[in-house]
């Protein structure tokens, strides 16, 4: 068997590459995939362990299998979101999306 | 024994007071009837009361007074009870009060007829009779102070009757702030005292022992309060401009009530309040007072204003024969009530008549309004001192106490000399003045377009029944029963400097040597003015006092004086300070508070860039720092 530290290894770096194409990329499609890799990268997490410590119920497999079912159902809401997004503002760029936010109040007023 | 329910004397006023205040628009002229009522149901109680008061001392082993009291509340060291305290001294003020004001009540009934706010005039004289009448009958230094503080604001509230004319809002003002100025003396005195015998009820306070100190300072203390309310020197000042309210409101409270309160409480109080110290202070205050305001009073051109410093004149009477511990200063008060009672009633009638106050517009009022002829003639005579006449008697006295005190011992014979030397100087000018006053309103002719003429029967009414009293009040109070009367509560003895001190003593007899003195002086007086006048019958007989009747006039400037002491770096210079500091520290404390809340949210807002990623950054941030934390620590 290979050593426990090489899948773990393997979702770390996956992560990563999640978490770097969620928070850098403008494309909200690109985020969405990103998303998608972390999801990936939790599963391959879940599955080691399962498999190293030879769980008799199996709860990472398990577990994997809804994660997989949540992120499909994940996806499919989030690119109506993107879809909503570009007929509403004509570009998918995510931080032009600024309507969270705080405005000073205008000069003059209290 | 009415005595024992004596707190209905002043319940029943204050009631009717609240009733007409609450429903008087609804009520009309028949809530001034209420008050009438109100007021005559007291003024029979009293008589009453004072009748068997009278009985009760003249058949009775002690004098001891009636008090029915009331616990209240505890207030730490000090227990608080409703108490009213019923002996001879009150049971006399009682009917004083209650008579004239009945008088003026009736009388207002005309003279306010047509005034638009007269059931709110009524509900105050109505309240301020209860609070005298709470005044005179309070076994309690605290609810004295409660009567004594609300005659202060009915005082107020009834000189600005007409308050749409500023300069009487300014006289109220002026009153109250006096008032209540000499009132911080009186609150201070009654609470040395309070404290020194660890109790409010007045018969512990007067029987309690108390150091030297104490008594002296309480007593000044005590001093300061009652100038104030009397007017007398140098607070004298809010009087003269009291004028400006109705004559009613002048008869009963500037003459017979509120300004004599201060003289029934020295005399209440007076085992206490009348300390070596304080005595002498009274006799030199009672004397400047006396010739002073003798003086303004001849130079007055205004009829109220002639009384008005009259009544400060023979105030200081009073308060002379206090000073003499004697009872003469309460036989002047009783006689003072009626005939000043009386003249400002007539001068309402002659008012009435002429449409003015100023004598210049009055003369040869003689014929055509016979009652108030004959009325103002009798309270004139009494208060220049026609001999037999009330005043004459108990001016009399005044000096006769002065006289027999320097032989006693009882006060320093320079108080005393002072005294009568003030008492006879004053005597002179007082008849002067009276006559002054006669000549200028009845003789000679009538100027064009006044038809004089009496005034409705219920003004008419109340003035001739004051002639009576005011003529015979005097001879009366010589009899053996004044003295009874007045006898005070035998365990009230309270070391003195070494003199022992048993209440304000002795009754008031006529005694020939000084009935000549007075009469002289008062024949002086008056013969010398009737020279001047009728020198020139047109002319005003004060031109003797030459190029300074204008000055005197004034008050000697006085109140010019004191505006520019205190009044004017009060308001011109420290309250617009008190207004800046006002506006930029505590309301800018305010205001600033909220401005920098306001700022330090702007700082906060910054975060909020509404950059999604931004908000998922600073979250990975703090989880990695949470997990690198719980690893490592």
């Amino acid at each position: 068997m290979i050593h426990l530290a090489a899948p773990l290894l393997l979702a770390a770096g996956l992560f990563s590459c999640g978490i770097y194409g969620v928070l850098a990329r403008r494309n909200a499609v690109l985020v969405l995939m990103s998303i998608e890799l972390m999801l990936g990268a939790v599963n391959v997490n879940l599955l080691a362990f399962d498999s190293y410590f030879h769980d008799q119920l199996h709860g990472g497999q398990i577990l994997a299998l809804f994660v997989i079912a949540i992120a499909a159902a994940e996806v499919g809401v989030g690119l109506a979101i993107v879809l909503q997004l570009h007929r509403a503002r004509g570009s998918i760029a995510i931080d032009l999306a600024r309507g969270l936010a705080d405005e000073d109040p205008p000069r003059g007023a209290q | 024994m009415i005595a024992q329910s004596a707190w209905l004397l002043p319940a029943l006023p204050a009631f009717a007071a609240l009733a007409v205040l609450v429903a008087g628009p609804q009520l009309g002229t028949r809530g001034a009837w209420l008050a009438v009522l109100a007021t005559l149901v007291p003024t029979v109680l009293s008589i009453w009361m004072l009748l068997q008061t009278i009985d009760r001392l003249n058949h009775a082993l002690t004098s001891a007074p009636v008090i029915a009291a009331h616990r209240i509340a505890t207030l730490g060291p000090l227990s608080v009870s409703a108490s009213t305290r019923v002996d001879g001294l009150a049971a006399l003020l009682c009917v004083v009060v209650t008579v004239v004001a009945l008088c003026v009540q009736v009388y207002s009934t005309a003279y306010m007829r047509d005034d638009s706010r007269y059931s709110s005039y009524a509900a105050f004289v109505s309240l301020f009779t209860a609070a005298m009448l709470i005044v005179v009958l309070s076994g309690d230094l605290l609810w004295l102070l409660v009567g004594w503080e609300v005659m202060g604001i009915c005082s107020y509230l009834l000189i600005g009757h007409h308050w749409e004319d500023k300069p009487n809002t300014d006289a109220a003002i002026s009153a109250f702030i006096v008032t209540r100025f000499g009132d911080l003396g009186f609150t201070a005195g009654l609470a040395v005292f309070a404290i020194g015998a660890g109790s409010t009820s007045i018969s512990t306070v007067l029987g309690a022992t108390y150091s030297h100190t104490t008594l002296v300072v309480g007593s000044l203390l005590l001093l300061m309060g009652v100038v104030g309310k009397s007017a007398q020197f140098p607070l004298q000042t809010w009087l003269p401009e009291a004028m400006a309210g109705p004559t009613p409101v002048s008869a009963l409270i500037h003459a017979a009530t509120m300004v004599a309160a201060g003289v029934y409480v020295v005399d209440r109080l007076a085992p206490i309040a009348l300390t070596g110290a304080s005595s002498a202070t009274l006799a030199v205050i009672a004397s400047i007072t006396m010739v002073f305001a003798a003086l303004c009073a001849l130079a007055q051109e205004d009829l109220k204003r002639v009384l008005a410093w009259s009544t400060v004149s023979q105030l200081a009477y009073m308060y002379a024969g206090l000073a003499m511990h004697s009872n003469a200063g309460i036989a002047h008060l009783v006689t003072h009530a009626a005939f000043k009672a009386l003249l400002f009633l007539a001068a309402g009638c002659v008012a009435h008549a002429v449409g003015s106050t100023l004598m210049s517009k009055m003369g040869g009022l003689r014929r055509g309004m016979p009652l108030t002829f004959i009325s103002m003639t009798v309270g004139l005579a009494t208060l220049g001192g026609f001999p037999m006449l009330s005043g004459f008697v108990t001016k009399d006295a005044v000096l006769e106490s002065a006289w027999s005190a320097r032989e006693t011992g009882v006060v320093a014979t320079w108080a005393a000399w002072l005294v009568l030397v003030a008492g006879v100087v004053t005597a002179v000018i007082t008849a002067a003045y009276c006559v002054r006053v006669w000549l200028r309103v009845f003789a000679g002719r009538a100027p064009k377009g006044v038809r004089p003429h009496d005034p409705p029967l219920a003004m008419s009414a109340p003035v001739l029944f004051l002639t009576i009293p005011s003529a015979f009040v005097g001879l009366l109070l010589t009899g053996h029963w004044f003295e009874v009367l007045l006898f005070g509560d035998p365990t009230t003895a309270v070391p003195l400097e070494g003199v022992s001190f048993t209440g304000v003593q002795g009754g008031v007899q006529v005694q020939l040597s000084w009935a000549l003195v007075s009469s002289a002086a008062a024949a002086v007086g008056a013969g010398t003015l009737f020279l001047v006048w009728r020198a020139a019958p047109h002319r005003d007989p004060a031109r003797i006092l030459g190029r300074s009747q204008a000055f005197i006039r004034d008050g000697m400037r006085m109140g010019e004086l004191y505006v520019r002491l205190f009044v004017r770096p009060l308001r011109d210079r420290f309250a617009p300070t008190v207004a800046t500091i006002d506006r930029r520290v505590i309301d800018g404390g305010v205001v600033g508070t909220g401005r920098s809340a306001v700022g330090l949210g702007g700082l906060l807002r910054r975060t909020q860039t509404g950059n999604v990623q931004l908000y998922i950054t600073v979250l990975l941030v703090g989880v990695l720092a949470l997990a690198v934390g719980a690893v490592a620590l």
